[in-house]
């Protein structure tokens, strides 16, 4: 490996070849000059503007924070596939030197670094915004395109939001889907980029493959529970779905041989961090989608609900703490501030209070989806359960004093909403820290480019990891019991003088309850 | 085979390679432990006239045996100690691949991380064996008050604890360790995603009845020692590149004599009720008890042993417990899938340059070094019984049916007394009076 000295221009940031040259390069913009000439000096000579030869220039830019310094000739190596450069000086953790272990690690096994290509830099900076924006908006200054931007995607995306719900659970499961492979792929994405790992025998396959098992996995549990009667109907269903475990124990196992089977003598290291990586995001996003799916299945306003609620959590922290933000929340966030926090909070523990009660009303949003057998459709048509019937509760005193009302009109399910705000309010928000951290430790601005003006998919969904978990876990816990199609099956799989002696218990049970007739 | 004693120069190339660039930062921080000699005293004393090759065969020899011994011990001390001795061996293993990380990262003084591993793993484990727990105890959990609210809201209370857990990690992010610390964190969830399922599914094949728990250890076991044999007396062509002491023949030669291993000690087994039958609590009297009538798969059955068979042994039929079959596939699986667990564990090490992953049993290594094969061995036999053995756990059924409103508890008792009357199991009286 050559060992080039590569000095930078402290004025145009290009990192030259040869120990005294980039002098030349500065005495050019300095002339000798301090204080506001230098700074006029440095505008001037752009990057581009640089007049030293091509052969003694790299392409690359360094990054703008090194501007203090010369940054050492391994370091300007290191980081030049490590597209570092479009972080804002407030956000950046500061001194996050890629000098860690880890960074090394990568690469320490591999065996020069002139053979691993130079990553393509980070997308987040390249303008992605649709052409008919651009136009539309040319004539205002950048600061406020980008406002508008983002703005016109907001409700293009609360709009999309709209749309699926209209055209029911089929598609929503779909686009469920669609969006957990999207959040997967970005995120395989930028382990790639930080193990320089693209080329790594095997690994883009055994990735994509390790998501179709698990997705088969948890579709296949999901698809048996709420289609029970269609699976009994049509026979290599039912075998696939008595077997189910089994098969995808199998497949599973067939990734991890060919895992093991293709590590190669000098990637062990880079190999074994992206099987982690790769299991890590299945972890995470995976499961979320899937308890997602079983949200909705419960009844499409456990979908809506909290998604609405972390969205407009997200959109009224910012609010607040654009009018009234002050004190900052958290050093991993800087533009996160108490203001912003505590105003959401209640924000959305009104708009939660009122979604609910909007959305209670229809039963297309409050029925568990069904599966329809005959007419082999989904069907969401029932009794509202109880949760979705007005009950009047009585007010307490201190309340009813002020508000001179002695009960009101409520759903339960508005007193549970309380509760679901509380805590896309409270814990939300340390999802999207997490998430800000994990950029800030690998040194991307977004996951990726995907939504002009905001970042990718899985920038949009950060605060969301933990909701789905939550509702799922709440309702498992307060609102209803197992699923009865499901308990039923597990029944007919029994041995017969099990079956037996439950029939027996459970019709004693119920001659307590004076369910049944006494005999 | 590890040798014990690595010489010198090797010792510090591999000092070398591990430091390669954990960076020329500072060389104060330890570095991953050589293995240093831990036999015991009395050990050395009685071998110190050997030539420290023979040395080290008898040391890994006697411990082999002391290893098997305790094997035998614990089983005939009952559930309730392999419980124990599960939980122990998971803390171990989980306490080795963590050392490992913060040897591997130079993470040992990150603020909180020690503290933050060991309450993941807590949390992890509340959560599995609460809900053991609440299968297999379930009229004793009924009974006492507080064990009855723990277990209604269990997943609740683990998700919180769970939650607070992931907050505590933000909380702690500090500006200049990001990476490290999320690496730490990911390298604690995949450690508890391996160990700790792995060890919750022993404890649930346990409760099917120690014949499940047992068959296959000694199966993986007896694969290891019978591969090592055949490899050392008839090894010629290498198996793969990572680990390049195995050998086809090894591996062949394992695979048959797993077999027949596995046949025989089922054979055996099979016959004695505190093995086979499935491991209940017994509430008056508060204990476990092993004591039933032995399930259809471990009765005698006679089989007719095809023509070919036939005319070579000159039986016709041949009596054998259906179990034997299903130890086949046990065996089968123990020699196949068995040496790619060993093989990830080589790459592990071999990718974080390490020779051991610690230095537990003198001659052996860590724990994990013992249990590598184990690895898939558990999730195969727990998903193999809950996909041709047996169906769901009744007592579990039976809760979530109390759980379910009435009406539907109606409508579910309508339905199974049409699917008893269709098969002919309710006389038709039962159904007059109903």
């Amino acid at each position: 490996m050559k060992k080039e000295r590569y000095e930078q221009c402290s004025a145009c940031s290009v990192l030259h070849k040869g120990a005294g040259h980039y002098r030349k390069c500065q005495d050019e913009v300095f002339g000798g000059g301090r204080g506001r000439e230098q700074t006029a000096g440095i505008n001037k000579h752009a990057q581009r503007s640089c007049r030293c030869p091509a052969e003694l220039r790299t392409d690359s830019i360094a990054p703008e924070r090194a501007l203090d310094r010369p940054p050492p000739a391994e370091e300007a190596r290191r980081r030049r596939p490590d597209s570092t450069d479009n972080i804002s000086d407030k956000e950046a953790g500061g001194d996050d030197r890629p000098n860690l272990p880890g960074d090394a690690e990568g690469e320490g096994d591999v065996d020069s670094k002139a053979d691993t290509p130079d990553v393509p830099l980070s997308t987040a900076d390249t303008d992605n915004t649709p052409e008919c924006l651009n136009k539309a908006l040319e004539g205002l200054p950048p600061r406020w395109k980008n406002y508008w931007i983002r703005g016109v995607l907001s409700i293009a995306m609360i709009s999309g939001f709209f749309l699926i719900i209209y055209m029911g659970p089929i598609t929503l499961i779909f686009v469920v889907m669609c969006v957990q492979i999207k959040c997967f792929q970005e995120i395989i994405t930028i382990g790639y980029r930080v193990y320089h790992s693209y080329e790594l025998p095997w690994f883009r396959t055994l990735s994509w493959y390790f998501l179709v098992c698990v997705n088969y996995f948890f579709y296949g549990e999901t698809v048996a529970d709420y289609f029970g009667a269609l699976v009994q109907r049509e026979e290599p269903l039912q075998f696939l779905a008595r077997y189910h475990r089994f098969i995808s124990f199998t497949l599973y196992l067939a990734g991890f041989c060919m895992f093991v089977l293709s590590l190669v003598k000098k990637h062990y290291r880079l190999q074994f961090y992206m099987f982690a990586w790769t299991h890590v995001t299945l972890l995470i996003v995976v499961t979320q989608s899937h308890l997602v799916i079983q949200n909705l299945f419960e009844g499409m306003i456990w979908f809506i609900v909290p998604i609405s609620i972390v969205i407009c959590n997200d959109i009224m922290a910012y609010l607040f703490g654009f009018f009234f933000g002050r004190t900052p929340l958290i050093k991993l966030s800087p533009k996160k501030t108490w203001e912003g926090f505590i105003g959401g909070f209640f924000g959305t523990v009104v708009f939660g209070f009122i979604l609910a009660f909007l959305l209670s009303q229809f039963q297309y949003f409050v029925c568990p989806v069904e599966f329809n057998s005959e007419t082999n459709s989904f069907a969401v048509e029932c009794e509202p359960s109880d949760i979705f019937v007005v009950q009047e509760y009585t007010l307490p005193a201190v309340v009813q004093n002020t508000l001179r009302w002695k009960t009101v009109n409520l759903y339960p399910f508005q007193i549970h909403s309380v509760f679901l705000s509380s805590f896309a309010s409270l814990i939300g928000p340390f999802g999207g820290f997490f998430a800000s951290g994990f950029k800030r430790a690998f040194k991307i601005k977004d996951f990726a480019n995907t939504i002009p003006g905001h970042g990718g998919i899985m920038d949009r969904f950060d605060c969301q990891y933990l909701m789905a978990t939550f509702v799922h876990v709440y309702i498992t816990s307060f609102i209803r019991g197992p699923n009865p199609s499901k308990v039923l099956q597990q029944l007919l799989k029994l041995q017969p003088e099990q079956q037996l002696s439950i029939f027996h218990s459970l019709h004693a049970h119920l001659r307590d309850r004076g369910m049944l007739p006494e005999a | 085979m590890r040798r014990l004693y690595a010489s010198d120069s090797e010792l510090k190339a591999e000092k070398d390679g591990v430091s390669d660039s954990e960076s020329k930062v500072d060389s104060g921080i330890p570095e991953v432990p050589a293995p240093a000699d831990d036999t015991p005293e009395v050990l050395n004393k009685a071998l110190s006239g050997l030539s420290s090759r023979w040395k080290n065969w008898w040391v890994r020899g006697i411990l082999t045996l002391a290893m098997i011994a305790f094997f035998f011990f614990i089983i005939y001390l009952g559930p309730m100690v392999l419980m124990m001795i599960v939980l122990c061996v998971q803390i171990k293993c989980f306490h080795e691949i963590i050392m490992i990380g913060y040897s591997v990262y130079h993470s040992y003084d990150l603020p909180w991380f020690r503290t933050l591993s060991w309450y993941f793993l807590l949390c992890v484990n509340y959560f599995f064996y609460g809900e053991t727990v609440t299968d297999y105890f379930f009229t004793l959990v009924q009974r006492e008050e507080p064990l009855r609210i723990l277990s209604k809201y269990h997943r609740f209370i683990s998700f919180a604890l769970y939650l607070t857990g992931f907050c505590m990690f933000v909380l702690s992010l500090v500006k200049k360790h990001y990476r490290l610390q999320f690496y730490m964190f990911g390298w604690t969830h995949v450690t508890l995603l391996i160990v700790v399922t792995q060890s919750h599914l022993i404890i649930h094949n346990l409760f099917e009845g120690m014949i499940w728990f047992i068959v296959p250890i000694s199966c993986v076991i007896c694969n290891d020692i019978m591969a090592y044999m055949f490899g050392f007396f008839f090894g010629r062509t290498p198996l793969i590149k990572l680990s390049p002491k195995k050998t086809w023949e090894g591996f062949i030669g394992g695979f048959f004599s797993t077999i027949v291993f596995g046949i025989v000690l089922s054979y055996f087994m099979s016959g004695y009720r505190y093995f086979v039958c499935p491991v209940e609590f017994n509430n008056d009297s508060n204990s476990f008890q092993v004591d039933c009538e032995p399930p259809e798969l471990f009765q005698l059955q006679e089989y007719t042993m095809p023509s070919i068979l036939e005319s070579v042994t000159g039986w016709t039929t041949v009596r054998l417990y259906p179990f034997q079959i299903h130890s086949v596939a046990l065996s089968s699986f123990a020699s196949i899938m068995g040496p790619f667990g060993g093989f990830f564990a080589s790459g592990f090490k071999r990718a974080f340059k390490i020779k051991d992953f610690a230095n537990t049993i003198p001659g052996h290594g860590g724990i994990m070094d013992r249990f590598d094969c184990q690895y898939l061995m558990a999730t195969f036999v727990n998903v193999y019984i809950a996909s041709f053995i047996r169906g769901p756990n009744p007592s579990k059924v039976i809760q979530q049916l109390l759980a379910l409103r009435p009406d539907q508890q109606l409508h579910i008792f309508n339905s199974l007394k049409a699917h008893l009357l269709e098969k002919g199991l309710l006389p038709a009286v039962e159904e007059a009076a109903a």
